[in-house]
């Protein structure tokens, strides 16, 4: 599963020797995450962003736990006893903020990392699985972190509860019992409530266990690269530790820079005003948002106002906004481009460009008031998006001229070009 | 066959939302959206220049002593401070004796010790600021239909708090002849408008129209370290007072914080250092 020239763990000390015949933990580590796990040299810093999630997981998990010690799950209390953490628990304001806090960035890591495998092609062969349960993993984290947000039982974790759950409603004939046997009731009340906390509790853990494949899956072909190019010789490769555990050793500490400043200096800049309002079930907020990283998918949901080939405006959006995660996991096979980098790529990578840009305008769109040109403009975003993945991708796959790859990552990097990031093609070209 | 699939799904989702941008687009020429009273007239806060704003600012205990004051002998006739204890009280400069003195002025619910009937007693520093109603009904009935809301956290509940706080409580105008900044008169704009009875108007209000009439005027409560007493000053004050109310932990938050990024820089320069010694002699 790993290159030929990839080290062997010898344990130095007699009690890991020990250790490592009758339980190879020690080795196990070594090759995963220590000097036995060869890596392409010419990675640049867009490849922190795996470790970085990893980190931000644990961030909340460990946060989580200690909150969940004060926390109490039920529909009268809970609002009080987050005010309770915020005010008589020792240190508990930093508990909150960080986990709070922690969940956006663990989101906006995802993002870029997400954003990182589309430009470089890292979903395609032989990493098919790699990108498949990393798309479980979104999946999982999105549900987990729309969970959480119920949790402090604020105007908006309740609305927001309506709101989700009201999707369920949609689909034809049985969406209304669906939705109350998911609620436990006919509105959110106590028994949403705490099965939100059961599952949000346990989900983080379910993740961790799918992280584990998504990296053991990766370590079968080993990790890609910013030239598409695959290892060809060892002179490709350098040891994971101490290279890469030292680059990632930086871009976790400014990683923890953002997030400290969030804590510390903005705790509530991402959050909402209302969910500092007890739910109350009689009042509707003016505009029910979602928290920012749901913003484009939210946005997409709206867009569709509708009623095409019998099937309700209602339902176009419930399963466009579903459908346009899951089609990511088709991507493999939409892409039929051999040339995996979009360095690469001149004309996919315009195209790539254009969709970062689509998916910040539906975030924008996604939080603003319906006004028509708003819906207008989201219409539009939601229009190049599905275009993108589903029409324009498969098309210019088939029709591009890539540019001539390096023969191999070594004589990419002595040309100087081993590790060329999207900014830095976009302002080489032409 | 997956990409002649999505395809089709693509096309559809394509269709459906080009059918959606021609209804939008017919629906805005044949009905253009009429601007509404709120959109035109609904003012953002002024700014009302708090200590604690930006990356090293700090509650003014002094101030907000004066806010405790204000909130009182004023607000708290109708609005609850249910979240917060007395014993808190400890953090904007007083001591446990005053603290006490403070507690003692409120009565709080309690059971008579020998018939077990509800009754009251003298607060203790260890109780919360009572409620001033004892259920929503009585809230409702005591106040023309409206529920005075809590003001623990409202400085954190409603956008730009703080300074929505100061705002609102001196921004009651005389709805007959209000601009606004363009110059546009409300009533002649929107004649529809005008203020219900029993409502009153303030542009700072989301519906421009609020229960609650004018609470605070100058002279009203007296302040004993010199402080001018004036509406404007009582504004500001208890808007600090609410800030520290909603999020006592400021201060040693900001501290905190100012130590982990000091340490978080150095530990940025010391991992780009190390990084730079491995790699040495690696091009990458």
């Amino acid at each position: 599963m790993s290159f030929p020239w990839a080290k062997q763990y010898e344990p130095k000390h007699p009690l890991m020797k020990w250790v490592d015949d009758r339980l190879p933990l020690p080795r196990f580590v070594y090759n995963a995450v220590g000097a036995g796990y060869p890596v392409p040299r010419n990675l640049n810093y867009f490849w922190n962003f795996g470790v970085l999630a990893g980190m931000f997981l644990a961030v909340q998990i460990v946060t989580g736990i200690v909150l969940a010690m004060h926390y109490a799950a039920n529909a009268g209390i809970a609002f009080d006893s987050v005010e309770h953490i915020m005010r008589d628990v020792n240190a508990g304001w930093f508990l909150r903020y960080a986990h709070a806090n922690g969940a956006s960035m663990f989101l906006l890591v995802v993002y870029i990392h997400i954003a990182r495998g589309l430009w470089y092609g890292s979903y395609k062969a032989p990493r098919e699985m790699v990108w498949l349960l990393g798309v479980v993993i979104f999946l999982l984290m999105m549900a987990t972190a729309f969970m959480g947000y119920v949790l402090p039982w604020g105007q908006m974790s309740f609305w927001g509860a309506q709101v989700i759950t009201g999707f369920f409603s949609a689909i034809p004939g049985v969406g209304e019992t669906i939705r109350v046997w998911l609620l436990g009731g006919f509105a959110p009340d106590n028994a949403a409530l705490n099965r939100f906390f059961s599952l949000h509790y346990l989900l983080p853990f379910v993740i961790a266990g799918v992280v584990i494949l998504h990296i053991w899956a990766l370590h079968i072909p080993g990790s890609s690269n910013p030239t598409g190019v695959e290892v060809k010789s060892e002179q490709d490769t350098v040891p994971f530790h101490p290279y890469y555990t030292a680059k990632d050793g930086v871009g976790v500490g400014v990683a923890l820079i953002v997030f400290a400043a969030l804590i510390f200096f903005a705790p509530n800049l991402l959050g909402h005003p209302d969910n500092y309002i007890p739910a109350n079930p009689l009042s509707t907020p003016a505009h029910i948002v979602p928290e920012w990283y749901f913003l484009p998918f939210y946005a997409i949901l709206k867009s569709f106002t509708f009623d095409f080939l019998w099937i309700p405006a209602k339902l176009w959006g419930v399963l466009a906004m579903f459908a346009s995660i899951l089609l990511l996991f088709f991507l493999p096979w939409l892409d039929t481009s051999p040339v995996r980098s979009a360095n690469y790529r001149p004309t996919y990578r315009i195209f790539l460009w254009v969709l970062l840009v689509d998916v910040i305008v539906l975030g924008y769109i996604g939080g603003a008031s319906p006004t028509p040109s708003v819906i207008l403009i989201g219409q539009l975003a939601s229009t190049y998006y599905f275009a993108h993945f589903l029409l324009i991708l498969p098309i210019v796959s088939m029709m591009e001229r890539p540019r001539p790859l390096p023969n191999s990552i070594t004589e990419a990097v002595l040309a100087g070009k081993g590790g060329t990031s999207p900014a830095q093609t976009a302002l080489a070209a032409e | 066959m997956v990409r002649i699939l999505g395809g089709l799904v693509g096309l559809g989702f394509v269709l459906a939302l080009l059918l959606g941008i021609y209804d939008t687009v017919s629906n805005w020429i044949k009905t253009p959206p009429a601007a509404t009273a709120e959109h035109e007239f609904h003012e953002h806060p002024r700014k009302a220049g708090f200590s604690f704003e930006g990356v090293l600012g700090k509650y003014d205990n002094r101030q907000l002593q004066r806010g405790l004051q204000v909130y009182k002998e004023v607000c708290a006739a109708c609005h609850s401070l249910r979240l917060v204890s007395f014993r808190d009280l400890e953090a904007i400069g007083y001591s446990e004796g005053q603290v006490k003195t403070i507690a003692k002025g409120f009565q709080v619910p309690s059971i008579n010790p020998e018939t077990g009937e509800p009754a009251t007693r003298d607060g203790l520093a260890s109780d919360r600021f009572p409620l001033v109603y004892a259920n929503d009904v009585a809230a409702r009935a005591a106040n023309n239909n409206a529920i005075p809301p809590d003001l623990s956290l409202m400085a954190k509940a409603r956008h730009d708090g703080p300074n929505y706080i100061y705002s609102l409580l001196t921004g009651y105008k005389a709805q007959e002849g209000y601009k606004n900044e363009k110059g546009e008169e409300l009533l002649k704009q929107f004649p529809d408008t005008k203020t219900p009875q029993g409502l009153h108007f303030n542009p700072y209000f989301a519906t421009l129209n609020l229960a609650m009439a004018q609470p605070i005027k100058d002279g009203q409560v007296t302040y004993s370290d010199g402080t001018a007493a004036t509406a404007d000053n009582y504004a500001k004050d208890v808007a600090a007072f609410l800030m520290w109310s909603a999020e006592p932990k400021l201060g040693a938050r900001k501290t905190a914080g100012l130590a982990t990024l000091i340490f978080l820089v150095i530990f940025c320069f010391l991992a780009y250092g190390a990084k730079k010694q491995i790699w040495r002699g690696v091009k990458d």
